[in-house]
């Protein structure tokens, strides 16, 4: 048939044979506006389009671009930062505060992609002071949303129906004393009040989009998001370049699993002697409860039920303390999961039908969802964090106390470190540098020799020690006896899993799990949680979850995996639907759903997802998450 | 013809999910994600694009509110206004400002300003009053062409394409005249970075209402803020005769 000779290599089912007549007699102006794209690796089937976004697709090659104006308007500042989150405020105050004292002029500009600061942002989240008190030590006269010290903490173990009590000894990594229970959206916010008020410019609403290079291959800034493209990735009339910001230093606070992180790690080769990150998903709500049921400072840590012993993950639910009878509570699963089944939003939502959650969350009323991932790695997870013209500040490298589930005080000192490296050589008359961007491997230096990595050093062998036949239970034995006995001396240091993405087992090895219909009361669906996020995109503009091959998710994560990205996703992004063209099924990426936790970039089997960064100001509009 | 006011309002983004207080007396704001009111935006556009055209000189962007107006008018001034003007209202002034306490305000501005058009946004999404553009036309006795989906200046007059109940009306009035943006005359450009940091050496005038001579006392109350009732399932009935026992039943028939 004329069609096996046109492309011989491809064996085509009838249906496929008929659908590339059908459309060869189509005229172009009636023809379906997918466009249908032939691979050669791949099966039969046809497979609709499905990436548009440019760096998958080069424009300069793109004919829709020809004539289109490219050039950038660009700034220069001393220092540029990624990310508005902790990390990157708690170092733009430092560099502020360090000039103001010395009386040198310093241009620090911030890009953070969410529409407000603070509006990204989502964690438990017990604060421990420490490097607040470091930044600030009149925090509490200047208004810090600090208003719940902790004063109950309270540790279980789940069983289906039941609770076992698991002593709260002083010493263990999980014990709050000193704390305080925060909305970190709102400490975020006001530390973007402190920073202004210091002479930072912070631009919100911007992205992050393009790490820039001088010509010696040193990072020479960022160039932010281009607006005004089409879904279809062509330029719109309201088409507009982003700006370059170019810096002396530049330093990355994107959060867990950046996608510049990604990039950098790549072209530096920062990750060559350490293990690769392994993370885990945090849901989290907040609840408005029952004023009886309220205890203003209560911690409430579980482990076990829902989840069985070889699946690392646990809830919280701390009872906030600012007027009203409000709790936040969470669920958090490792991403190192190996059923390819499991849904840890359902995980999450089935668990607060256990009898002691329920108790405290009957009468109430939920008034917030969203998710982020975080890093579990610790310790044997730490990249190298400097390289010529930059540095990894703050949860992007990871520095996450995972027993003691804290992560807030790590980043903030972090970031308030690599100030204070990267001051004295910014400001410095004779700038005497090897490379056009600044190299300041000082920054390294300082990380080792502070408490940030004696703490990561301490709990290095908890979490890595939950993989064992006993799963949780070998765990919390090993935490009890050398934790809490030894402090993490021992001389080993365990080795993690490996890439959380090669953990799952192929969907015919694995039982599909069973979960309870959301009752609407305590539990509920997926779409109605995701519109509580506030969650939305513009529409048109290309898909900003990008696929290196669209063939790959049918091919290989439907057909070997059931498809785990519908499952893992917390907002409803990614969604098999039948081909409209008759049998087989495609792809659906439902991008203005997305609520940037990275889990998809992170779980993908086939690692074939590349987050990038949307138009600016799109994502989640968190309130004090 | 050398002036055009503009008015932008700050209100809770589309996308978030809105909350009633728990006392019922409005909807919590605090820290919610705000922006500009999309037909707001579609007015600013509109303003610049006729200034582009050379058909006016200089168009002034004037929001009413407390401190955190200032982004929203930033906002404007990155998409080509050339200044500002922030009427402060705090407080309960605020919670009671409504269409009537705004169109005085714009109307008074306008004298003073002496602008040739007032270009605001047909409704705000918050209250979906549409009636500020309307009050300020009356209160100027100037004409109003309101629900624009498009605009074309002739001379001294302006040509309005309205969008209407039965199709498109088009009408021309003589300028000074009041015009209120619907959804098709424009698509609004992106504040892109490089504007908003120009637009921060844009000059912001303070006032208060009054300094305008303008008196912020409502006549309306708020006696109480609820959620729409959570909506039924529907009932599906099989023949004609259900559906008439069904409406009786219920005392509709």
């Amino acid at each position: 048939m004329l069609i096996h000779t046109m492309f011989p290599a491809s064996r085509y089912s009838i249906q496929a044979q008929r659908c590339i007549r059908a459309l060869k007699t189509v005229k172009a102006d009636h023809a379906p506006p997918q466009l249908y794209t032939w691979r050669w690796k791949c099966s039969s089937a046809v497979t609709p389009r499905i990436t548009s976004h440019y760096t998958i697709c080069p424009r300069d090659k793109d004919p829709r671009w020809e004539g289109v104006e490219m050039e950038r308007f660009a700034d220069e500042a001393d220092v540029v930062i990624v990310g508005g989150g902790p990390a990157g405020l708690s170092a733009a105050i430092r560099l502020k505060q360090l000039a103001n004292e010395q009386e040198k002029d310093l241009r620090v500009c911030l890009v953070e992609k969410a529409s407000q600061i603070g509006a990204h942002t989502l964690s438990g989240a017990c604060l421990e002071p420490s490097a607040l008190n470091e930044l600030f030590s009149d925090w509490k006269e200047r208004g810090a949303p600090l208003n719940t010290p902790v004063t109950e903490d309270v540790f279980s173990l789940l069983t289906k129906k039941y609770r076992i009590p698991v002593p709260m000894l002083p010493g263990l990594p999980m014990n709050n004393h000193g704390n305080y229970i925060v909305r970190l959206g709102h400490f975020v916010r006001w530390l973007g009040e402190q920073a202004e008020e210091l002479g930072v410019e912070i631009y919100p609403g911007y992205a992050a989009a393009e790490v820039l290079f001088h010509e010696d291959g040193s990072v020479k800034g960022i160039a932010t998001n281009d607006v005004g493209i089409a879904k279809d990735g062509s330029p719109k009339d309201v088409f507009e370049r982003g700006m370059e910001l170019h810096a002396k230093v530049t330093l990355f606070g994107e959060g867990c699993h950046g996608h510049l992180a990604k990039q950098l790690y790549r072209q530096f080769n920062l990750r060559e002697n350490c293990e690769p990150q392994t993370y885990a998903i945090g849901l989290k709500e907040v609840w408005l409860i029952d004023e009886k049921k309220w205890r203003p400072g209560r911690v409430e840590h579980s482990v076990g039920w829902p989840l069985n012993r070889n699946t690392y993950g646990g809830s919280f639910l701390y009872h906030l303390n600012e007027g009203e009878p409000l709790v936040a509570l969470g669920f958090v699963v490792g991403l190192d999961y190996t059923n390819p089944y499991l849904s840890p939003f359902r995980e999450f939502q089935r668990w607060k039908h256990h009898p002691f959650i329920a108790k405290t969350l009957e009468g109430g009323n939920r008034i917030a969802y969203g998710a982020r991932a975080l890093n579990e790695g610790g310790y044997q997870c730490l990249p190298k964090v400097t390289f010529p013209g930059g540095m990894l500040i703050g949860c992007s490298p990871g520095f996450m106390n995972v027993p003691k589930i804290k992560g807030t005080h790590t980043a903030m000192k972090s970031g308030m470190l690599a100030a204070e490296a990267i001051f004295p050589k910014v400001t410095a008359k004779d700038l005497a540098s090897e490379t056009a961007g600044l190299h300041v491997p000082e920054y390294e230096d300082n990380l080792k020799k502070s408490w940030i990595w004696k703490e990561l050093y301490s709990v290095r062998n908890i979490r890595p020690s939950f993989h064992n036949y006993f799963g949780l239970y070998g765990g919390m034995v090993y935490t009890g006896v050398f934790y809490w006995i030894l402090r993490g001396k021992e001389p080993w240091t365990l080795k993690h899993a490996g890439l959380d993405s090669a953990q799952l087992r192929p969907a015919k090895e694995c039982t599909a799990i069973e979960y309870p219909k959301p009752d609407g009361k305590l539990s509920f669906d997926l779409l109605s949680s995701v519109a509580l996020s506030g969650t939305n995109h513009e529409g048109d503009q290309p898909p900003h979850l990008t696929l290196k091959d669209d063939s790959v998710p049918v091919a290989n994560n439907l057909a070997i995996y059931d498809g785990p990205e519908q499952r893992f996703c917390p907002a409803g992004v990614y969604e098999y639907v039948p081909l409209e063209t008759g049998e087989g099924m495609r792809l659906q990426i439902n991008a203005q759903n997305c609520v940037h936790c990275k889990t998809c970039d992170i779980k993908d089997p086939s690692q074939n997802i590349n987050w990038v960064v949307p138009e600016g100001s799109g994502g989640p509009a968190y309130n004090g998450m | 013809m050398s002036r055009v006011l503009v008015g932008v309002k700050r209100v809770i983004d589309y996308a978030v999910k809105i909350r009633v207080k728990p006392d019922h007396s409005g909807v919590v704001t605090d820290g919610v994600k705000h922006s500009m009111n999309p037909f707001c935006e579609i007015a600013v556009e509109e303003a610049v694009k006729l200034k582009e055209k050379k058909f006016i000189k200089e168009v002034v962007a004037v929001s009413c509110g407390p401190t955190q107006v200032t982004e929203t008018i930033r906002t404007a001034l990155a998409m080509g206004c050339d200044r500002g003007i922030h009427v402060e209202v705090s407080g309960k002034d605020y919670e009671a400002m409504g269409p009537l306490q705004i169109a005085k305000i714009f109307a008074a501005l306008a004298k003073k300003e002496e602008a040739s058009l007032v270009i605001l946004g047909k409704q705000a999404i918050d209250d979906d009053c549409n009636q500020t553009g309307q009050m300020t036309a009356a209160l100027l006795d100037w004409p109003q062409g309101t629900f624009a989906s498009e605009v074309t200046i002739d001379g001294e007059k302006v040509k309005v394409v309205r969008e209407i109940d039965g199709g498109l009306e088009t009408i021309k009035i003589s300028m000074p005249a009041v015009l209120t943006a619907d959804l098709r005359l424009n698509t609004p450009r992106y504040a892109t970075l490089p504007n908003i940091m120009k637009a921060k050496k844009k000059k912001i005038a303070n006032m208060k209402p009054a300094d305008l001579g303008v008196d912020m006392v409502s006549r309306v109350e708020v006696l109480r803020v609820d959620e729409p009732p959570t909506r039924l399932a529907g009932v599906k009935v099989e023949t004609v005769d259900d559906l008439v026992a069904k409406l009786k039943a219920n005392g509709t028939i």
